[in-house]
């Protein structure tokens, strides 16, 4: 009896060893892969999501997108050019080392001094830095040539990287003399490969073959609430069926991204359990209004309709973006009545409802001098957004209804996108992700006029202009204090929204299913995060 | 064998100089990937000095030319997108198809051949119309549609083996195998079926033609008449003559594999080379696509070397060389 009871205790300690050991492990299968492990080498969702698991950033964003201490345990403007940054105590890299603030502006010389990187906003942020000093060894003081409220948003994407990985002497902001740096600037290769991926997160990457997997292991070192799990693989899956099937196979625990109308086979499969978060990515059509002669439109009176804000408010009205949302996105989005989700900073709190209304839409057409509508290509992507094809059909036929004809050129994202930069369309699809969580983001780059020298209106295709929208935008992006601020953001919205230069549909939600006795927090970065993979009791 | 190499080699060198020209042109006139690369929140500046460190701000046979005397020096240029040269990321994902590709192709051989063989003896009985029936359904049904089915039924309702990805890996001079180990061939198992499938069918079908016609000819009813043994005959009279164009098929399809097993590789998630072609070719990731191309142009060269040779160790009326007068 003993014996057996003993054996018994042996065996279940032993299960329970093993289910333990399971337990530790993890396996997330992602729709698109980091195209490296250098946090600076190219700003896109996936390379941003996987660095902010290796390295942190000195302030972070919750899951919602609001900002939160990360690095830097507080800051508060002193003046408006000039910041204080206070840094977390205790916080070391990786390899044991601990942070200091000349870490922080090794980083800011560093992403100045990357000529391996594809261009994204760090060096746009860094230029704006008129002098950083680090007083005391968990104080760093950043002046700016203007004033720049957007700071703290900024610093979010910019993962902070370990000064031990290139020879220096004494690190200072002196980008002249490469702030001290005296051997050769990181190299991707170097983080790819591990040697110089020394962070502070709450990981640390073991192997990373592209296109084979992603793999690491947790950083014992870690400052913060250490993650449950001691080793993560991530998978590159691109193709949502194999994701869904190895899902219900059992090789992957979470898995980004399946396709919607997966999402009611997953919910009657027993064993496994989604989450759906609205995301900040917006899609929406931006209409040339620049051109009096646009490629794709075409109206009897020999004029380009888009340029009228009645068609433009017509288009808006003919389109029934609920029905969208219900049937072609099976419920997985949520219809758009301005560029950001209602709540965020800067949005209004009660934007007007672009209802769906085809009989005004005919009205206002006629008003304009289209009682018999005109000839509009709708040309988008077909492999880019959410069903993105689809939504050009639906839309398209929602325009033929209130009587404008309409065609749709749908092609692939590597054809799609050139063209658009070079203006070949008249009425064309767009998708954005406001990463800094507010709303001068969307405003920046698609609203205001087009000057690439001041980093305004890049993707303004449609080279919409309104003086007066421009003003308020500059004064926003200058004022420090907030209320002040949100309300210039709101006065430029509603303008934005009164002129409609590109017409909102709807925002994509984030899917992320997983097996029994798994949760996930669902973010609305659409960030996929194995330290936001909780196991449920 | 000396001369004809050279010969060889040299015609190759022109085939990989013309592939090249296609290839790099094509994916130019696709449209600009500094479109699909730099984010709009890039300042005028930085944007500038990503196209200018690309290449892209010159003239596009100029691009061409700077890429043709690099090549020469052994660079088949930089990948846009992953910033590391672009034979590094071919030949990082070569060992998992190489593998997938040379377990495909010996089931085929091992299944293909000896059912083909007895489709082709036994050709007027149910047992080779049997086979000869079921092998259409191998090459008709859609390499996707087999895949995801094989994963049903294996995977998701049997569970006996794994859905996607591939196994543990064992280094054997630096390069990671998987075939070396339990869960490697678990894995590789399916994939490998799904790519053997269409082919084991198409040898089947060629070796059992090849076989019921070579019943027929002349030396193979005087050997009958002689007395040779049954078993004597199919090894040494048939079957040796009908393998010529049983290896030319399998040589190809060896090439075609390796180059673009994409869609097997993309239902199974299998880390391999032609799910990187497509990556690049949407990317535009010019570098790696021509480098792709390239190498899989140089593996079909190589391919097709060894087949030749094959036949003339096969059928000795084969020379390599014409003999000059």
């Amino acid at each position: 009896m003993i014996v057996s009871r003993f054996c018994l205790a042996t065996l279940s300690a032993l299960l329970g060893l093993a289910a333990g050991a399971h337990a530790q492990s993890l396996t997330i299968a992602l729709a698109s892969e980091p195209t490296a492990m250098d946090p600076h080498y190219h700003q896109a969702t996936p390379n941003n999501a996987m660095a902010s698991q290796i390295f942190e950033t000195l302030v972070a964003q919750d899951a919602k997108m609001s900002l939160i201490p990360g690095l830097a345990a507080s800051w508060k403007t002193r003046d408006d050019t000039t910041w204080e940054f206070k840094l977390q105590q205790g916080v070391q890299f990786s390899n044991g080392q601990p942070l200091t603030p000349q870490d922080v502006i090794f980083t800011f010389c560093r992403t100045m001094n990357n000529e391996e990187s594809i261009a994204g906003s760090y060096k746009a942020i860094v230029q704006k830095f008129a002098d950083v000093q680090a007083p005391d060894a968990h104080t760093l003081i950043i002046k700016t040539r203007k004033p720049y409220p957007l700071l703290p948003n900024d610093l979010t994407r910019m993962g902070i990287i370990w000064n031990g990985i290139v020879e220096h002497g004494p690190i200072t902001f002196d980008l002249e003399k490469k702030c001290g740096v005296t051997g050769d600037w990181p190299r991707v290769a170097d983080f790819n490969n591990g040697k110089h991926a020394i962070g502070t997160g709450p990981y640390k990457l073991k192997s990373y073959v592209k296109g084979s997997g992603i793999e690491v292991e947790r950083n014992d070192n870690y400052w913060g609430e250490k993650p449950e799990w001691r080793s993560v693989k991530f998978l590159p899956v691109p193709n949502a069926g194999p994701r869904l099937t190895g899902l219900l196979a059992g090789d992957f625990d979470v898995v980004e991204s399946p396709a919607a109308r997966d999402v009611q086979r997953i919910k009657d499969t027993p064993g496994f359990g989604y989450v759906v978060t609205p995301s900040v990515r917006i899609v929406y059509f931006q209409a040339d209004v620049g051109r009096d002669n646009s490629p794709f439109v075409k109206a009897a009176n020999g004029k380009n309709p888009l340029q009228d804000v009645r068609v433009r408010r017509a288009i808006s009205m003919a389109i029934d973006r609920q029905t969208i949302v219900d049937r072609i996105m099976d419920g997985m989005a949520m219809p758009a009545n301005q560029f950001l989700p209602d709540g965020m900073f800067g949005t209004l709190p009660h934007p007007p409802q672009l209802t769906y209304d085809p009989a005004q839409a005919k009205k206002l057409l006629a008003e304009a001098g289209y009682p018999d509508g005109f000839e509009l290509t709708l040309s988008s992507t077909n492999d880019r957004y959410i069903n993105d094809g689809q939504i050009t059909q639906a839309v398209a036929q929602y325009l033929s209804r209130v009587g404008i004809k309409t065609k749709v050129d749908a092609m692939t994202r590597s054809v799609y996108f050139p063209k658009r930069a070079k203006r070949e369309f008249s009425f064309s699809m767009g998708g954005w992700s406001s990463e800094t969580g507010e709303a001068s983001s969307f405003l920046q780059y698609w609203v205001t006029s087009f000057a690439p020298e001041l980093g305004l209106g890049t993707s303004n295709y449609g080279r919409y202009s309104n003086p007066e929208l421009d003003r308020i935008f500059r004064q926003a992006v200058t004022t420090v204090d907030d209320t002040q601020r949100e309300k210039l953001l709101q006065q430029a919205l509603t303008l934005t929204l009164a002129d409609l230069p590109s017409i909102p549909l709807h925002f994509e939600s984030s899917i992320w299913a997983f097996r029994k006795g798994l949760t996930y927090e669902g973010r609305a970065d659409q960030y996929t995060l194995a330290s936001s993979v909780k196991s449920v009791p | 064998m000396v001369l004809f190499t050279l010969r060889r080699l040299i015609q190759s060198l022109f085939v990989l100089l013309a592939v090249s020209v296609v290839v790099f042109f094509a994916v130019y006139a696709v449209g600009d990937p500094i479109e699909l690369l730099v984010s709009p929140e890039a300042t005028v500046e930085a944007r500038a000095a990503t196209i200018a460190r690309l290449g892209l701000d010159q003239p596009i046979w100029q691009q061409y030319f700077t890429f043709l005397e690099r090549a020469l020096h052994g660079d088949l240029g930089t990948s846009f997108v992953h910033g590391i040269p672009a034979i590094e990321l071919i030949v990082q994902r070569m060992p998992a198809t190489f593998e997938l590709v040379v377990v495909a192709i010996t089931l085929t051989c091992v299944i293909g051949i000896p059912l083909g063989l007895v489709a082709g003896l036994y050709r007027d009985r149910p047992l080779g119309r049997g086979i000869m029936a079921t092998s259409v359904l191998g090459f008709s049904l859609p390499n996707f549609w087999q895949g995801m089915m094989l994963i049903l039924l294996f995977a998701v309702w049997l569970g006996w083996l794994p859905a996607s990805g591939r196994g543990d890996t064992v280094s054997v001079l630096g390069v990671p195998l998987s075939i070396l180990t339990a869960d490697g061939w678990s894995h590789v198992i399916m994939p490998a079926v799904n790519l053997a499938l269409a082919n084991i069918a198409l040898v089947l079908r060629l070796t059992a033609t090849g076989v019921s016609e070579a019943q027929t000819q002349e030396y193979v009813k005087f050997a009958r008449a002689k007395g040779v043994k049954p078993g004597r005959i199919v090894r040494r009279h048939i079957l040796r003559n009908i393998l010529i164009p049983v290896v030319t098929v399998v040589g190809m399809e060896f090439g075609s594999l390796i180059a673009y097993s994409t869609i097997t590789e993309t239902v199974f998630a299998w880390p391999g080379m032609g799910k990187l072609l497509i990556d690049s070719v949407y990317q535009l990731d010019r570098p790696v696509v021509v480098a792709y191309v390239m190498l899989v142009t140089l593996i079909f060269v190589i391919v097709n070397f060894v087949v030749d040779v094959l036949y003339a160790a096969l059928d000795p009326r084969v020379q390599l060389v014409a003999p000059s007068h």
